[in-house]
């Protein structure tokens, strides 16, 4: 008997089922849209952080490319050619060159400044010239001196902002007791004037903080003081309450004060090294404002103005030009006299944009304008040839074996296991292996690209066996039946039909290895690949370092300059990178075959 | 010829009458690991014919057929016991070359898998290695007339150095029965060669081997019954690791003796 | 028969097939039985009733041979089945021969139906048609039960229907010598004992099918030859000689 009392026993008609599949269709349409966007979104993100990357790196690593040198006339004509290059006395040389350029610099205080325009290196710099090539002994010419690393930030307008106009009114400069005076119409100096008060502004801004939170300090001691019964607070608070309020009518005084020099409404404030800069350049001269007021000037020379120059007439207008920096002197590392002196050789034509061949032609310095990144690209490329010569045979001889001829055991079994553990080692247990093998027991010498490569060859090698074996079994089994089936041996079949057809993902794979230890730092820092040298190696048991160790010196150095390269330095090896890469999937490419 | 003893003589009338036998198994059981695969197989492989091993799929046809050279050695777990005779000779004696056995039993496999080399490399590559040409024209006249005994060397005479992967399914299959006869073997295992091709390229290749058993010792797997009753003279049945039964094609299609080959060959099996 | 094939709807085909040979051999047996009864009779009317039946058998006829072919093409069929496709065809034929036998007689039935009848004659054709028709109900059943012994037992006894068709042969002659007026009876009696006997030679024939089917192995044994009837006519010349 069935149960009639049961009519809602389930039961499966078309059109339920209809129904329930078109439900199910719209969840799984409505998940695998999402699952689309999430994945969109992921990529984005990704996207998004590696453009910022790439765009930070390239925005700071840029400039370094760029190095400005100045023409400097130094005497070689003077020494009779032939000379031997070592018995020249370059510093006396550099140092007549530097009073040619800059004769106004007299003073001992002025010529530290004026040498300190250009590289310390200088010198040296000279004397590798006349080394390389003792042919400029004796002959007349200029010679490109780089400026120091604060000069060429100047020079790349890093340092500060300089605000440069050229008025249309004529300007009169007449002499006074303790510097000049430069008179214009009212409102010349208006941006000048305008960044003087803003900067009044700014300060009047931070002591109205300072003094408000003094003030509710104030505020809550009276608290205390009015509403605590242990006589031991409130006395304590009353004291407290006695010298705060006599620092904020202090503050508030000085507030008051700066207020009032913000709202004047004739201007005339005195130029201290807080204050913005504002320079005028005019009769061959440079002036550096003291006392501002509309349409009057009070300043110094910074460098004097030419005799035929300054008659103490008028400058007509669009002769002479005003320059103001609105970062206080004392907030920069480049002086307004720096500023005069380096403007007055670019208004001479002495200064060059070039590129910047130290970077690329030297190795470390401590001096950054000094630093170059080819005694590290060449390091790299020794311990890069070492770590193939060593990873490439090996590895690609234990994949063949252990994939083509190896026993299935258990040993064999235990080799691929700890094979596979060992690409996932941490890589400066590698730089520790190195330290303890080839350093200590094998004697091998330190920093060398001969003992970085063997280190990188080790942490290479897991990597470059996974890639092969993988490759090997991609090659279809049918190939090594057909060989076999004409009577080849099992090593003819590897080596005359296998290999060929594996060896794309073989050379790919190895690249990718490469590729990791072109980029690795830690194990070489184990093996003393971190030490600091200048010289560019010239065989693989000279002291090297690498590119990222090099990267990573010189980001720890504060100089900006350092940063820069950093960043440029860091350009040069993701561009390796992308080379080796870009080799990686044209070898697939190329030689990918159909089967 | 006058020279021949009465008992050569004699032996000579037999051959005419019945097929001298070219491969002989005797209690070939193969093992792979603990499984055993083929159990006891007594089979005999008369020369010059086409003998077509059929079965259900996992029946040990295969596995027999890599046993007569040795294609089994590959894999690790094989064992393969018993006594398989070429020419009298036991091919599993501690003296014989593997290479040397594969030169004289070459193989054609299931999937046409000519190597990505040119078509001439392909059927160029045997006698190389086995060091049959002594120099360029030799070979060429090789790889002419191998191409040519496997009907493919009108279509591609003019492209031999092209790949060999880019001709046909059939022509492929061909290419390797070319390949496989560049070394002058004296038997020729095929593996279900047919198996990945359409009926026309199928029917080319059926043609060559009725074409090949002139000069040829074949065996087939096959998993067309159709295919093993047209091409072959004698057909033997495996089920489940052990032969059946063996017997001219002709009867074994139309009277088998046993219940298992007529299950399997009127489609009961299962 | 024996177990299932994998494809069910090829199992159906042949039994199909079976089915309507079957059927065919049911009719072909009432066409003999019939006509035969109508002749004896002299019952017109049941003799235009197996004319009308023949066309039944041919019909069916035709449509085996098609099933046939069609399952040939579609199947492919091997070893047994192949055996039983081709036993079907042709016992298929046979049996249309022996209907065409039998509508052949029923016209005899009509042409003779207003000639008098000696009944010594007739019990002696009826004798004949007796063991006819029990060859062919034999060879059928051993055709359904696939019985190769039986079809064998069968094959032996048409020696039988031979020896009885030659004493049929030489009473009518006697009966024509005696009396001329009975010739044209005679020989249409003479027709239908010979058509009788070509029945039994188709069971004969179907008989060696079978054995083909059961055993898949050509009947190779000679037919066992009873049917004097064509040297009768010189025993006759040596009497008349003699």
């Amino acid at each position: 008997m069935t149960d009639i009392s049961q009519p809602d026993a389930f039961r499966l008609t078309k059109e339920l089922a209809r129904e329930r599949r078109q439900a199910q269709i719209n969840k799984r349409f409505a998940a695998e849209t999402r699952f689309k966007y999430l994945g969109l979104g992921a990529v984005a993100l990704a996207v998004a952080f590696l453009g910022l990357l790439l765009s930070t790196v390239v925005f700071q690593g840029l400039p370094a490319f760029a190095y400005h040198y100045v023409k400097m006339p130094i005497a070689f004509g003077g020494i009779k050619a032939g000379t031997d290059p070592k018995t020249v006395d370059y510093d006396t040389l550099y140092k007549d060159a530097v009073k040619e350029v800059l004769p106004f610099a007299s003073g001992r205080k002025d010529r530290r400044v004026a040498r300190g325009l250009f590289s310390a290196g200088s010198v040296i710099l000279l004397q590798r010239q006349a080394n390389e090539t003792p042919e400029l002994l004796g002959t007349e010419g200029d010679v490109y001196i780089p400026v120091s690393d604060f000069t060429d930030l100047y020079l790349k307008e890093l340092v500060a902002k300089n605000d440069v106009s050229r008025p249309s009114v004529s300007l009169t400069i007449s002499k006074a007791d303790s510097g000049y005076i430069l008179t214009a119409p009212a409102g010349t100096f208006g941006r000048a004037i305008s960044d003087v008060r803003q900067a009044i502004g700014d300060r009047a801004e931070a002591q109205f903080r300072e003094l408000s939170s003094l003030r509710k300090n104030l505020a809550e001691q009276a608290r205390i003081a009015g509403s605590s019964s242990a006589e031991a607070v409130v006395q304590k608070a009353k004291e407290a309450t006695e010298a705060l309020s006599s620092q904020v009518e202090r503050k508030q005084a000085g507030y008051d004060a700066l207020i009032a020099r913000q709202t004047a409404s004739e201007i005339n404030e005195k130029m201290d090294a807080i204050l913005p800069s504002l320079l005028v350049h005019a009769a061959g001269g440079t002036f550096k404002a003291t006392m501002l007021s509309s349409g009057k000037v009070e300043a110094v020379a910074l460098v004097p103005p030419s005799a035929e120059g300054f008659t103490g007439a008028g400058v007509a207008a669009g002769d002479w030009t005003l320059r103001t920096i609105k970062v206080a002197e004392s907030n920069r590392k480049f002086s307004d006299k720096e500023v005069a002196m380096i403007e007055k050789l670019r208004s001479e034509d002495r200064i060059e944009r070039r590129w910047n061949s130290i970077f690329f032609g030297y190795g470390a310095s401590r001096e950054p304008e000094m630093a170059g990144v080819w005694g590290a690209v060449v390091g790299s490329f020794f311990t890069m040839l070492v770590t193939l010569a060593i990873a490439f045979p090996l590895g690609v001889s234990s994949a063949i074996y252990l994939e083509e001829f190896a026993p299935k055991n258990r040993i064999t079994q235990l080799i691929e296991v700890n094979i596979n553990n060992l690409a996932a080692v941490p890589s400066i247990v590698f730089g520790l292996l190195g330290l303890a093998v080839f350093l200590n027991w094998f004697s091998m010498p330190r920093s060398a690209p001969l003992v970085g490569g063997a280190v990188l060859a080790l942490m290479t090698l897991p990597t470059i066996i996974i890639a092969s074996r993988a490759a090997l079994k991609a090659v279809p089994p049918s190939i090594r039946e057909a060989a076999l089936g004409v009577g080849a041996s099992r090593i003819q079949a590897v080596f005359h039909h296998v290999l060929p057809l594996a060896m794309p993902g073989i050379l790919t794979g190895t690249i990718i290895g490469m590729a990791q230890a072109l980029g690795e730092t830690a194990p070489l820092l184990m093996i003393g690949m971190v030490a600091f040298i200048v010289d560019v190696p010239g065989s693989f048991t000279d002291p090297a370092t690498v590119l990222p160790v090099q990267i990573f010196m010189w980001a720890d150095f504060p100089e900006p300059l350092f940063q820069q390269k950093t960043a440029a330095a860091i350009l040069i090896l993701l561009g390796f990178l992308v080379i080796m890469n870009a080799i990686a999937v044209l070898l697939r490419k190329r030689f990918e075959r159909r089967w | 010829m006058n020279l021949m003893s009465g008992v050569e003589q004699e032996a000579a009338v037999n051959q005419a009458i019945e097929p001298s036998i070219k491969m002989r198994g005797e209690k070939v059981s193969v093992f792979y690991g603990d499984k055993q695969a083929l159990f006891d197989v007594d089979l005999d492989i008369p020369e010059c014919q086409v003998m077509a091993l059929i079965g259900p799929s996992g029946c040990g046809k295969s596995t027999f057929l890599r046993c007569l050279n040795r294609m089994n050695d590959t894999i690790d777990i094989c064992r393969v016991s018993g006594n398989i005779q070429l020419d009298n000779e036991d091919i599993y004696a501690p003296h014989v070359d593997v290479v040397e056995l594969r030169a004289r039993v070459g193989m054609v496999f299931q999937k046409p898998n000519p190597f990505p080399k040119s078509i001439f490399e392909n059927v160029a590559y045997g006698p190389r290695i086995h060091g049959l040409t002594k120099d360029r024209t030799d070979l060429e006249e090789v790889v002419t007339t191998s191409l040519q005994r496997a009907g493919l060397f009108e279509e591609v005479k003019d492209r031999l150095d092209e790949p060999g992967t880019g001709l046909s399914g059939g022509q492929q299959q061909r290419l390797c029965i070319a390949r496989a006869i560049a070394v002058s073997p004296e038997v020729i295992l095929m593996d279900e060669p047919c198996s990945a091709l359409d009926p026309i390229a199928t029917a080319i290749v059926e043609e060559l081997i009725a074409e090949l058993r002139e000069n040829y010792t074949i065996v087939i797997v096959t998993h067309s019954m159709q295919q093993a009753a047209r091409v072959s003279q004698k057909t033997a049945m495996f089920h489940l690791g052990n032969l059946v039964e063996v017997d001219e094609t002709d009867t074994m299609f139309t009277n088998p003796k046993s219940q298992k080959t007529q299950d399997y060959i009127t489609g009961r099996y299962g | 028969m024996m177990n299932e094939h994998t494809v069910t709807a090829y199992d159906d085909e042949l039994k199909l097939l079976f089915r309507k040979v079957s059927e065919m051999g049911g009719l072909a047996e009432r066409i003999t039985q019939q006509s035969v009864q109508a002749l004896s009779n002299g019952d017109v009317s049941l003799a235009q009733a197996v004319i009308v039946e023949d066309a039944v058998l041919d019909r069916l006829q035709n449509e085996v041979d098609e099933n046939a072919i069609l399952t040939i093409a579609k199947r492919q069929p091997m070893a047994m089945d192949l055996r039983e496709i081709v036993a079907a065809i042709r016992i298929s034929g046979d049996l249309e021969r022996v209907g065409d036998l039998g509508k052949n007689i029923a016209k005899r039935v009509i042409a003779v139906s207003d000639l008098f009848q000696p009944k010594s004659l007739m019990r002696g054709l009826e004798h004949l048609a007796e063991l006819g028709t029990l060859q062919l109900k034999d060879v059928l059943d051993a055709y359904s039960s696939r019985d190769a012994e039986r079809a064998q037992m069968v094959w032996h006894r048409d020696e039988e229907v031979d020896q009885l068709h030659t004493a049929m042969f030489r009473e009518l002659l006697t009966y024509m010598m005696e009396d001329p007026r009975n010739i044209t009876l005679c020989t249409h009696l003479l027709f239908c004992a010979k058509n009788i006997e070509r029945i039994g030679d188709h069971a004969t024939n179907i008989a060696e099918t079978i054995h083909y089917v059961v055993t898949g192995e050509m009947f190779g044994e000679n037919r066992p030859k009873g049917d004097r009837a064509s040297e009768i006519a010189l025993e006759l010349d040596g009497e008349q000689a003699g």
